[in-house]
């Protein structure tokens, strides 16, 4: 016995509402923190808003800031769909930076219609991969995938270390970075493909990943909820032994979907390597893989939602940026804390109103207490 | 009804309860005079648990009085529930199995914060209430060790050392040998000489009409009516139940079997920890009959099922479908494969196993059934085809709401189980494995599912029926195998078959009669 349960309050509230509380208790409690720091919260907000949305530039900015964690909350979301929590999107982000970088260093002088697609393949496939092997031993041998995954992160930070300063590093540098890629292997910036259509866009890191990120969203919609497949992995992920007795093995589902999962991921590489630096340097990830976590968690495992949350982290990286450099007060490592209060209060403490906000709309309010039994 | 004079155990006065749109009871009085047994029956969803979960105190009533011995009582808290005198033993026992029965009794009520002194006055009284109602459970023994009986036994120790002079029990026979049922009565006749009372919420109708003084029914929420026990009988309480008559064993003609259908041969199988739970079984099963195993719950039919599903490995032995071995030690076909070849499953737990309840209804009825091209168009599921699939099977079972879009947690029970027997029925195949048909299903949608299970049988298909229920087998099955730990220990026909041979057998009394 538990208690009565209340989810027939309206869907907004649990969708639209609760998401929106969240982030305003997140925004109270930085508010206090700038407070102490001696500067002005409303000013702050303000200038975090302009800072991402305020001008063209800083929108391109946002964007693809937004990209990364579209790809990595996606990533979240389908192992989450299978009862899986990938926490490991760090290590396999980077790997899929790796597969970009090494069709790019080798196939250079190839046409752009076949290295942009290799490359798109080579990061799905690195990061596929590198999620794999935990989803195996998951499947096969029982290792928890959150002690594996993570485990993963460590090793892929490892190697790629090693393989940029013992085998990618120009000759003669102290820097451990790969050469420049050929500008035939760069995924175009969104500005530059305006342009050549005779619109002026403001210059930003934003390329065509955006458009793959978009597509992904889709594409994983689909397959979730409308193939054969995407109802066994949820299926998987509801009720493991309903699974086994329609005639699913969730052994191959936990592995299809870590390895969905990690392609997911793999593809931040295309939007970091190919799209932006344009050589493999180290720590390209930046957290995106632990962000999408928030991401997925914020944006309820669904693409849509996962977009919307994706927007909301992009505007706070880029708008965070701007607002350190608007009130040198507010240091890099304050606007660390208030991205940091926003991930607690929208994603570790997600539930923390929604009891008393559900009781608040329940479409018929129970009579008060005072007049029951006794 | 002796102390006349004595004011009601328990009284209730219009209580009323709502949850979100579903109006749980309605103005419910009920009056349970002291020293009796009073049964609460009706069919699920009726009310009868939400009326104890707020007698107990786990719910608060939206409107109402509780009174206890005469006296009116806010109960609002199970702690509240305990000082005014009243027990409960659940259907799911609330017990730690790695404690001895002693420990458990006083979890909660240890008397300070050393447990020396609390332990030896408890070891005292448990003692005196242990003999006094007879209740033969080895204080010190533990928990986990104990069959299913002597646990439900421990709970009602539990109540009774913390001063319960109401107890009441939800389902209380729905895991017991008829062997252990009949210990259960003993034990509430005793409590009841002592002055006691019980309040049993129970569907059989066979116990009701044993035991209890009096009988509430109850239907949509309302009590529809409180009648002498000895002045009623099973078939006009179903009527009241149900609110129409209903037929309690449904009429069948008998079986004409024809080819084997499902043969096994030497089965063995074990369970995860490598113990082994099917010892050599062999049985078959032909086209047109209905084959029934009893046997109290936890004797291998489950493992025995799920061999045959291809959802467990089995260690030795064979199981072939049409001539076709389905498992031998080199062969085991998949759960898939074995659906392909003919074999369709009702599991006996259609929560765990049946539905994913968290899936909209048409989701839940193609679990199994995904792959099949009627519900595929080229890469993608054909949305339109399964809902139109699900509603218009929907109508065929008289499931209600006929609605394919609704959660299938927000089925009742027996809607939830007519969803998954359309959607093995109308796979049309050879052998259908049934467990447990009918467990939490109303007195309705039983007689329903009987009737589609008995013309299955006249369509000419094998039909393996597992049931705890004796009432069940004997009114369906066409021949009668009875397992206890693991075994087949008796095999009888329809017209030999009967309770007292079968709870024998069940009990593992070996030579019945």
């Amino acid at each position: 016995m538990g208690p009565p349960s209340s989810n027939d309050a309206p869907r907004w509230v649990d969708l639209a509402l609760l998401p929106a509380v969240n982030l305003l208790a997140a925004f109270v409690v930085a508010g206090l923190v700038i407070l102490v720091l001696g500067e002005n919260p409303l000013a702050a907000l303000g200038s975090l808003v302009y800072g991402s949305l305020g001008y063209a530039e800083a929108i391109g900015f946002t964007l693809y800031y937004a990209t990364n964690f579209v790809f990595t909350g996606l990533a979240v979301a389908v192992a989450f769909h299978a009862g899986l929590f990938n926490i490991g999107g760090e290590g396999q982000a980077y790997l899929g930076g790796l597969g970009a970088g090494l069709v790019c260093l080798a196939l250079g002088s190839w046409p752009p219609a076949i290295v942009l697609p290799l490359g798109v393949i080579a990061a799905a496939a690195f990061g596929a991969a590198w999620a794999f092997v935990p989803g195996y031993l998951q499947a096969k041998r029982g290792s928890h995938i959150v002690i594996t995954t993570i485990m993963f992160n460590f090793i892929a930070a490892a190697l790629m270390t090693y393989l940029l300063v013992n085998v990618f590093i120009k000759p003669g540098q102290q820097s451990p970075e790969s050469r420049e890629f050929e500008p035939a292997t760069w995924m175009p910036f969104v500005h530059e493909v305006a342009g050549a259509f005779g619109v002026a866009l403001a210059k930003s890191p934003l390329n065509l990943s955006v458009v793959l990120a978009l597509l992904a969203s889709v594409a994983l919609w689909v397959f979730l909820w409308r193939t054969r497949w995407g109802y066994a992995l949820r299926v998987v992920g509801f009720n493991e032994t309903a699974a086994i007795y329609g005639g699913i093995a969730p052994a191959r589902v936990v592995i299809a979907a870590m390895a969905l999962s990690g392609a997911l991921a793999g593809l931040v590489g295309v939007n970091e390597i190919m799209g932006v630096q344009h050589r493999l340097i180290l720590n390209f990830t930046g957290g995106y893989g632990f962000v999408g976590i928030a991401v997925a968690l914020m944006g309820r495992n669904h693409p849509v939602g996962i977009a919307l949350a994706a927007l909301l982290f992009g505007a706070l990286y880029q708008g965070g940026t701007e607002l350190s450099f608007d009130m040198p007060r507010l240091t890099k490592e304050v606007v660390v804390v208030i991205q940091g209060l926003v991930i607690l209060f929208c994603g570790a403490f997600e539930g923390l109103f929604r009891p008393r906000l559900l009781a608040l709309f329940a479409r018929n309010a129970q009579a008060p207490a005072a007049a029951a039994a006794g | 009804m002796t102390a006349s004079a004595k004011p009601p155990a328990i009284e209730l006065r219009g209580i009323d309860k709502r949850f979100g749109p579903v109006h749980a009871n309605r103005d419910v009085s009920l009056s349970v005079p002291a020293g009796t047994i009073h049964g609460i029956v009706g069919e699920n969803g009726a009310g009868k648990s939400t009326l104890m979960s707020i007698l107990y105190g786990y719910y608060h009533a939206d409107a109402g009085e509780a009174w206890v011995d005469g006296k009116r009582r806010d109960i609002r808290t199970t702690a509240d529930a305990i000082a005014a005198g009243i027990g409960m033993v659940h259907q799911h026992f609330m017990l730690v199995d790695t404690f001895t029965v002693l420990e458990n009794v006083v979890l909660g009520v240890e008397g300070g914060a050393l447990l020396k002194g609390g332990m030896a006055r408890a070891r005292t009284e448990l003692g005196r209430l242990e003999r006094e109602y007879k209740l033969d459970v080895d204080i010190d023994a533990v928990v986990g060790d104990l069959a299913v009986g002597l646990r439900q036994r421990v709970e009602i120790l539990k109540a009774l050392y913390r001063g319960a002079n109401v107890l009441i029990l939800d389902e209380p026979t729905g895991v017991l040998t008829p062997t252990e049922a009949d210990h259960l009565f003993r034990i509430l006749a005793a409590l009841k000489r002592e002055g006691k009372t019980a309040i049993l919420i129970t569907h059989k109708l066979r116990e009701v009409m044993a035991i209890t003084d009096n009988v509430t029914v109850m239907r949509r929420g309302a009590v529809v009516a409180t009648v002498r026990t000895a002045e009623t009988d099973a078939s006009r309480l179903a009527e009241l139940m149900v609110g129409r008559k209903v037929l309690l064993r449904v009429e069948r003609t008998p079986a004409r079997p024809g080819r084997v259908v499902l043969e096994i041969d030497g089965l063995r199988v074990t369970d995860a920890l490598g113990i082994e739970r099917v010892h050599g079984v062999s049985l078959d099963v032909r086209a047109g009959e209905i084959v029934g195993i009893a046997g109290v719950a936890g004797n291998g039919q489950t493992e025995l099922i799920e061999a045959i599903a291809g959802i467990r490995p089995i260690a030795a032995g064979r199981i072939a479908l049409n001539g076709e071995t389905l498992a031998a030690p080199e062969v085991s076909l998949t759960p898939r494969e074995r659906r392909e070849r003919g074999l369709a499953h009702i599991p006996e737990d259609r929560q765990r196993m049946g539905l994913v309840v968290p899936f909209a209804a048409h989701d839940s009825a193609i679990l199994g059934q995904q792959a099949n091209p009627a519900y595929n168009r080229y890469l993608l599921l054909d949305r339109r085809a399964i809902i139109d699939s699900c509603a218009e099977k929907m109508q065929r079972y008289d499931v209600r709401p006929d609605n394919p879009r609704l959660i299938s947690a927000n089925f009742s029970g027996g809607n939830q189980q007519k969803i998954v027997l359309a959607r093995e029925i109308e796979t049309d195949p050879d052998l259908l494995l049934v467990g447990q048909p009918t467990r939490g299903v109303d007195i309705g949608a039983i007689e329903f599912i009987h009737r589609r299970l008995i013309a299955l049988r006249d369509a000419g298909k094998a039909i393996l029926l597992v049931s705890v229920e004796l009432d069940e087998i004997l009114g369906l099955a066409d021949r009668v195998l009875v397992m206890n730990e693991g075994r087949v220990v008796g095999a009888l026909d329809a017209a030999e078959a009967t309770e007292h041979k079968l709870g024998l057998l069940m009990a593992g009394v070996t030579k019945a009669a």
